[in-house]
């Protein structure tokens, strides 16, 4: 990729972009230019005004102050749809395609009038297989969306872009949901296609992946560009704290003493309703003071165990052990009576009750201690006094303990729902996504409360589709993919490419 | 336009808009008079004079929302915990029927029992029949609305059935009406010769221990919950199918009330007309209330205060009652809209 960006065609340009949500400025100011066969990244913690700036640019909110061109057009301020048309296709997140459709039919959905769906089908279904083999992006266009992998349906996702004649690809996280290997073919993809012309804007806070495929980084903070730059001339670091405005210390765990086996998992069938794949009968162990890493890619059986360690799903078979004792009958209050500790994946829908204040949120499990309750009588005095006391050990930046947990941001939300475990000294603590979509700052204080917790002899399984994550803070590393484990690998032993590998399901014993 | 979520509502904000919205349907309901050919202004004065222009018209009013502040209290606990009983109708006839039974000598039971039993007997059965559809949608998932909804007129049927056959009055000269209750199982009156009676005081009592029950225990912490993210809450150990269940008994029971105090407070035997709706009703009061105990007693007295009024009004003016339930739903409609807004403001663009 070229360094002579100046010359070329400016296919994007945002000038100038304000936009205030009451007292907070979300973006402040901000100008973007994106030129022809370009990549360039998007930068920030959440909360910096990544989204509401996307927001913007598609018309789903109306700028305060600026203007959005693109190929020399100014688009209509909140005209939705606008940018599309023009040309520009975004990539979300969270993918939006039907699954019990066809590839095909999610690429024409929307295209073309559903009367002459039929009619142009076969001209179609010949573009949609050139795009893909111009892209390198394989699919069969006949497959349900349903049956297809995650890194299958992202394709989808761009083609139905390129099937719109998209000039300007908009990735926001693509990375988090791929294997290694899959991202390194999402990027030879859209190196295809700024051969072709296309400019990419790539949204991620992972900085090795910025630092292999944009040309320019543009960081955002605060709602503020505070730096721009080409990638040439950067390093991660540079990035980093760039990124949160000072200087970073990414926790470094020391030395393991493993202990005893606390929770101990013996050929454990599982598969609660609502996940796509169960247990397929694994043996686990978990000692204390011991971080297990848990890496793998979604959906492959990672749900299910987090459901059985939290109490929420019962082994269908084989034997769960506590200790050197069998596990009484399994429940969430049982595994909390077991002293078990658990962070759940979503915070939103199921670690907080969302319009309750965090006086009510942080005694959600523990409400019934004699504490905080007599007789069926709440205690709210000392309830709000446990708040108070989680509010300040773990640094909940909040209004008080009686404002409703909407309001707070989710590194904050995370830290009362980490504090709320850790409060009742867990021998077991099950981490689940704990870090998933929190700023660096709040990333590093979560990871260093687990590590204190592992020092203190807690054994905690940390279950985390982020390889960086588990590298940087599992003593033991084991991969999951479809329902079942493998073996033990020790800190340092494995790269990121070897257990991509077992992530993609190599190395399993396809006997068993 | 788009709706943006206003972070903290100023007390103007929280107040206005629900006055408005009162005010928007005694305008929309003003516009149906002056169709009908009525003068609004008249029209209104008559509705306020017959809701609470006299101390008769103040007690009728009291009287009328008596039942409503017992189904309006049950709709609002079960609500709160989003268990829709939609049946209070049902459970109201069930409180009505076991007071009868308890309260005469009619199916051959041993003589009247004391009033503290039979009101016992009345919240028991009330809460029993709540049972049913709790458990279906705790077990297979069978959605609640449409099995307590039936339950109305399964009940209402059986009530006819009894009152056809083994609990027709003999000396109701053919009528499908139970006996008279027993004296001794009247409710008596608050004060002798006003026609206010006890079951209102009973009213008053249940809408506080409701108050008290969702504030200070740990029951009404789990209904919170469990209504709000039962996903968190069942995460959190809280037992969601015992709490949903606890939460129907308490709801049905509170209906049953309703029926108890209709047939030993006011009428004094039962017959098919003994609810005019007071089951449905009971919903747009807990609606208007915004589920809360306290806020039930207020919109129920609203709720009997526009009825009685329109009852008195359609004498003098010659406009229709529908003139109530125009008003009342209207002001529902504007209501929901009005607590909309206390939350997000309208932006353009």
């Amino acid at each position: 990729m070229t360094n002579t960006a100046e010359a070329r065609e400016v296919v994007l340009r945002l000038n100038g972009i304000t936009k205030r949500f009451g007292s907070l400025t979300a973006n402040d100011s901000v100008d973007v230019t994106l030129h022809r066969g370009e990549v360039i990244a998007l930068l920030g913690e959440n909360g910096a005004g990544k989204t509401t700036l996307m927001n913007i640019l598609f018309g789903h909110y109306t700028a305060d102050e600026g203007t959005v061109e693109v190929f020399g057009r100014t688009l209509a301020p909140g005209a939705t749809g606008a940018a599309l048309k023009a040309g520009v296709g975004m990539v979300h997140q969270h993918f939006t395609l039907a699954g019990n459709l066809t590839v095909l039919d999610n690429i024409l959905l929307g295209t073309a009038p559903l009367w002459s769906l039929g009619r142009g089908r076969r001209e179609a279904q010949a573009r949609v297989r050139k795009l893909a083999a111009d892209f390198g992006l394989a699919v069969h266009p006949g497959a349900k969306v349903g049956t297809l992998s995650v890194g299958e349906r992202q394709r989808v996702e761009i083609l139905k872009a390129l099937y719109r004649d998209a000039r300007v690809l908009i990735l926001d996280e693509p990375t988090a949901v791929l294997t290694p290997q899959e991202s390194d073919a999402l990027f030879e993809t859209l190196r295809k296609a700024v051969d072709q012309g296309l400019s990419v804007i790539f949204i991620s806070h992972k900085l090795h992946e910025v630092m292999a495929i944009s040309d320019r980084v543009l960081v955002l903070r605060h709602g503020k560009l505070v730096g721009e730059t080409p990638t040439a001339e950067t390093t991660p670091h540079a990035l980093a704290e760039l990124m949160v405005g000072a200087e970073i210390a990414q926790p470094v765990p020391s030395e393991a003493k493993p202990g005893a086996t606390l929770l101990s998992l013996r050929s454990v069938f599982a598969h609660p309703p609502g996940h796509r794949t169960g247990l397929q009968g694994i043996d686990l162990d978990l000692r204390a003071g011991q971080i297990l890493g848990l890496a793998g890619v979604s959906g492959n059986g990672q749900g299910a165990l987090a459901e059985l360690i939290s109490g929420e799903a019962k082994p269908q078979s084989g034997e769960m052990r506590l200790g050197n004792k069998a596990a009484p009958p399994w429940s969430p209050r049982a595994a909390l009576a077991a002293q078990i500790g658990r962070i759940p994946e979503d915070r939103h829908s199921t670690g907080s009750i969302a319009d309750f204040s965090l006086t009510e949120n942080a005694i959600l499990e523990s409400y019934k201690d004699t504490a905080l309750s007599r007789a069926g009588w709440m205690r709210w005095s000392a309830a709000e006094a446990f708040a108070k006391q989680v509010i300040s050990r773990y640094d909940v930046r909040c209004p008080g303990p009686e404002a409703r947990i909407r309001l707070l941001s989710g590194g904050n939300m995370q830290k009362l729902i980490l504090g709320r475990a850790l409060e009742s000294n867990p021998r077991i603590i099950l981490a689940n996504q704990p870090v998933r979509g929190l700023d660096i700052g709040a990333v590093t204080y979560v990871q260093k409360r687990l590590i204190a917790a592992r020092d203190a002899g807690a054994a905690i399984l940390l279950i985390s589709e982020d390889l960086d994550e588990i590298l940087g803070l599992a003593d033991v590393i084991r991969v999951m993919s479809e329902g079942r484990l493998s073996p033990e690998f020790l800190r340092g032993s494995m790269t990121a490419t070897e257990l991509g590998r077992w992530m993609a399901g190599e190395g399993f014993d396809r006997a068993a | 336009m788009r709706l943006e979520p206003v972070a903290k509502p100023t007390v103007a904000r929280a107040l206005g808009f629900p006055v408005a919205a009162l005010a928007l349907s005694v305008v929309v309901a003003s516009l149906l008079v002056l169709l009908a050919g009525a003068n609004p202004f008249a029209t209104l004065g008559l509705i306020l004079k017959g809701a609470a222009g006299s101390q008769f018209a103040a007690l009728e009013t009291l009287n009328r929302a008596t039942p409503l502040i017992f189904t309006g209290l049950a709709v609002a606990v079960a609500f709160r915990a989003k268990l829709w009983n939609i049946g209070a109708e049902a459970q109201l006839y069930m409180g009505a029927l076991l007071t009868v039974v308890f309260g005469t000598s009619a199916l051959g039971l041993p003589g009247p029992q004391p009033l503290i039993l039979i009101g016992l007997a009345a919240m028991i059965g009330g809460a029993l029949i709540l049972l049913g559809p709790v458990i279906l949608k705790t077990r297979f998932g069978v959605d609640e609305v449409v099995t307590t909804l039936l339950l109305n007129f399964i009940m209402l049927l059986f009530i006819s059935l009894l009152l056809e056959g083994p609990l027709k009055d003999p000396m109701g000269m053919g009528w499908p009406k139970s006996p008279r209750l027993d004296p001794d199982a009247r409710l008596p009156r608050i004060v002798d010769g006003l026609r206010l009676h006890w079951g209102f005081a009973l009213a008053l009592i249940c809408a506080a221990v409701v108050w008290v029950i969702e504030t200070r225990t740990t029951l009404g912490y789990e209904i919170r919950a469990v209504g709000q993210n039962p996903r968190a809450a069942r995460f959190a150990g809280i037992p969601v199918n015992l709490v949903l269940l606890k939460t129907a008994l308490l709801s049905g029971g509170l209906a049953a009330l309703a029926g108890f105090s209709e047939v030993a407070g006011l009428k004094g035997s039962l017959t098919l007309d003994l609810s005019p709706g007071f089951g449905y009703t009971g919903i747009v009061v807990a609606m208007l209330a915004l589920l809360h105990p306290l806020g039930v007693v207020v919109s129920a007295i609203f709720v009997a205060g526009v009825f009685v009024g329109a009852d008195s009004m359609s004498r003098a003016a010659g406009v229709p009652t529908y003139i109530a339930d125009i008003l009342l739903a209207t002001a529902l409609l504007f209501m929901v809209l009005a607590i909309l807004l206390t939350r997000f403001r309208i932006v353009r663009g």
